[in-house]
């Protein structure tokens, strides 16, 4: 509120420059108050904690079994594919697909029998159903969404394919969810 | 007949003391006493007491669980359990509560929908009216944490597929939905912060219910005939006449409760969600409780994650814009023909969304959801601002008395007491 002096000018007073230092004041106060507030609705140092890499056995999983795992409380599918869920899965017309990927981009190098996915349909994510829908890789009962033997989107309103979590082969029958291999997968081209 | 003083007057020393510090006797008597009230309401304008006493149901029935409830992942399932064997008649107070929330939202619907009906959402009630939809958000949301705490295999698998809702918004999506479960998925974080949210979100709902209450007592009532009352022969007042009709309506609506509550508890439930959580493994027909199907079919109408999510908020978002969509100056369905065959066309279409709703996505039952939910964005964008410019309505009486008596006299308020609606709070 400026004075207005005999003058007829105006002249700031010691009442704007409380008014406008205490509003700073308050509003940079009050967005300092809010980042921890926030902060504290993410996931807590336990629950990252909880989130090390597990190690998966792979010389149980028989031929064409999807074996369900756990890692940072997200499902995760490991499947033992048969040669026709990985032949099929190989020689799809990729421009066809709603998120196109070659199934060589989704497994590791010479390991095309093991297919690793998170196992929660991409669009509001339901557990799908192995072996079901179209083209026998998962159905999703809850909104129809058909996933092939790669995991990949193929109908439904699913927007993207079943995303693949970081792991890593430390043997030829173990698997570490969680830990990126050090060879880096074939670039996904499109 | 009895009459009352139009304005608060105390009589004991003690009243005149206590009235001259806080006027909250005079604040009561003339928005609950004096208050004037179209002399023509029906029993549909019962639903807005019958609400205030399903919000405090539910809120006393929450208080009392709360106590014996555990809000912790592994606990929670089994402690509900407890609640219906071990605690004495935690059995009725559960099933008061869960029953309570579908005895809310059909009380709400009817409410909404006779708002549709007669016009009550125009002006000078917009405000009024988003104060409502902001409660039926407010609800919603409440309702939808609510059904998660018992920690079954619907409320596990209900929160996940609301909650990755949010995903679907572009680049923030996965963070938001990342803070919502405090986790990489939902878990005991989020079983903890929604509790909290559930037992804080009613206080909000009872804050807005005062702001809504407020703002229809300065607008005043509408009326099946949506003319605003004229003169004091329009109105009766709000003691005994309102009170007392309100309290029989509650009453039988309570009768009708405790139907549910006593003989068929579980109907309204899921069977899944007397099997605890699984995050390895959905139901096979996951549906969200009755009172969300018609906006859960409106999701899966739509074959894209992004689109669907949006066509859900949309069909709420009609809801705030009624009043701005609707072009016809004539509230009441009774006086404008065409709008009345189509709004009974619109309660259909979404009846029928709640069916279509509980069936699984394939088939005709998608193609249907896709006609129906076309067909409500129809209804409110096209068809409410095109009738009030092609439809000719019925001449409207000249007073609320007319259509009662069909003559001019009676006798009801004072003239002049209500003249006008109060403007006091």
């Amino acid at each position: 509120m400026a004075a207005i002096t005999a003058t007829g000018q105006t002249k700031a007073t010691r009442r704007d420059f409380m008014l406008i230092a205490t509003g700073a004041a308050g509003a940079v106060g009050a967005a300092a108050i809010v980042w921890p507030f926030v902060a504290s609705m993410a996931p807590d140092a336990f629950v990252i904690a909880a989130g090390a890499p597990v190690d998966v056995d792979l010389a149980p999983v028989a031929d064409g079994q999807i074996v369900k795992v756990f890692w940072r409380g997200k499902l995760v599918f490991v499947r033992n594919r048969t040669p026709k869920e990985i032949e099929e899965a190989e020689k799809v017309n990729l421009a066809s697909l709603p998120d196109p990927q070659p199934d060589s981009a989704r497994v590791k190098e010479g390991k095309a029998k093991w297919l690793v996915v998170f196992g929660n349909c991409t669009h509001l994510g339901c557990v799908p159903l192995g072996h079901e829908g179209t083209y026998e890789g998962w159905f999703c009962p809850c909104h129809g969404s058909v996933y092939d033997t790669s995991g990949r989107v193929r109908g439904g309103p699913a927007p993207l394919n079943l995303p693949i979590p970081p792991y890593t082969f430390v043997s030829d029958t173990k698997i570490r969810i969680g830990e990126e291999s050090k060879v880096p997968p074939k670039a996904a081209a499109a | 007949m009895s009459q009352h003083a139009t304005t608060y007057v105390p009589k004991s020393r003690f009243a005149k003391w206590f009235e001259s510090r806080l006027p909250l006797a005079g604040l009561v008597h003339s928005s609950f006493i004096a208050f004037p009230v179209p002399r023509n309401l029906t029993y549909f304008w019962t639903f807005g007491a019958i609400l205030i006493f399903m919000l405090a149901a539910q809120i006393v029935t929450g208080v009392w669980l709360a106590m014996h409830y555990v809000p912790q992942s592994n606990l929670a399932f089994e402690s509900v359990e407890a609640i219906m064997r071990e605690v004495n008649y935690g059995w009725l107070l559960r099933y008061l509560h869960a029953n309570g929330a579908s005895m809310f939202f059909i009380a709400v619907y009817i409410h909404i929908f006779r708002g549709l009906y007669y016009g009550s959402y125009k002006a000078p009630r917009e405000i009024l009216w988003l104060l409502g939809v902001i409660i039926f958000l407010l609800m919603m949301a409440t309702a939808f944490m609510g059904y998660v705490l018992p920690w079954g295999q619907m409320s596990f698998w209900g929160a996940t597929v609301i909650t990755n809702l949010f995903s679907a918004i572009p680049l923030v999506g996965d963070t938001i939905v990342s803070l919502l479960w405090g986790g990489y998925s939902v878990g005991n974080p989020t079983l903890n912060r929604f509790f909290a949210l559930h037992y804080l979100l009613p206080f909000m709902i009872a804050g807005v219910v005062v702001l809504h209450i407020w703002a229809l007592h300065v607008v005043g009532q509408n009326n099946p005939t949506g003319v605003p009352i004229k003169s004091g022969k329009d109105a009766i007042p709000f003691t005994p006449y309102a009170t007392i009709k309100d309290m029989f309506a509650t009453i039988v609506f309570v009768m009708f409760f405790a139907w549910w509550v006593f003989f068929v508890p579980n109907y309204l439930g899921h069977a899944d969600n007397y099997v605890p959580a699984n995050p390895a493994v959905t139901p096979a027909h996951i549906v969200p409780e009755w009172y969300f199907l018609p906006f859960y079919a409106i999701l899966r109408a739509i074959p894209d994650k992004l689109g669907g999510v949006i066509a859900m908020v949309g069909a709420i978002v009609m809801l705030a814009l009624v009043p701005w969509l609707d072009t016809s100056r004539v509230r009441s369905a009774n006086y404008r023909p065409l709008y009345r065959q189509f709004f009974w066309a619109f309660c259909a279409v979404c009846v029928l969304l709640g069916w279509l709703g509980s069936k699984p996505p394939e088939g005709g039952y998608v193609i249907a959801a896709r006609v129906c939910t076309a067909w409500y964005f129809i209804h409110f964008l096209l068809i409410l601002p095109l009738l009030g410019l092609f439809e000719t309505p019925k001449p409207l009486p000249a007073s609320i008395l007319e259509t009662v008596t069909g003559r001019r006299g009676g006798s009801a308020m004072p003239v002049g007491a209500a003249a006008a609606p109060s403007t006091k709070g």
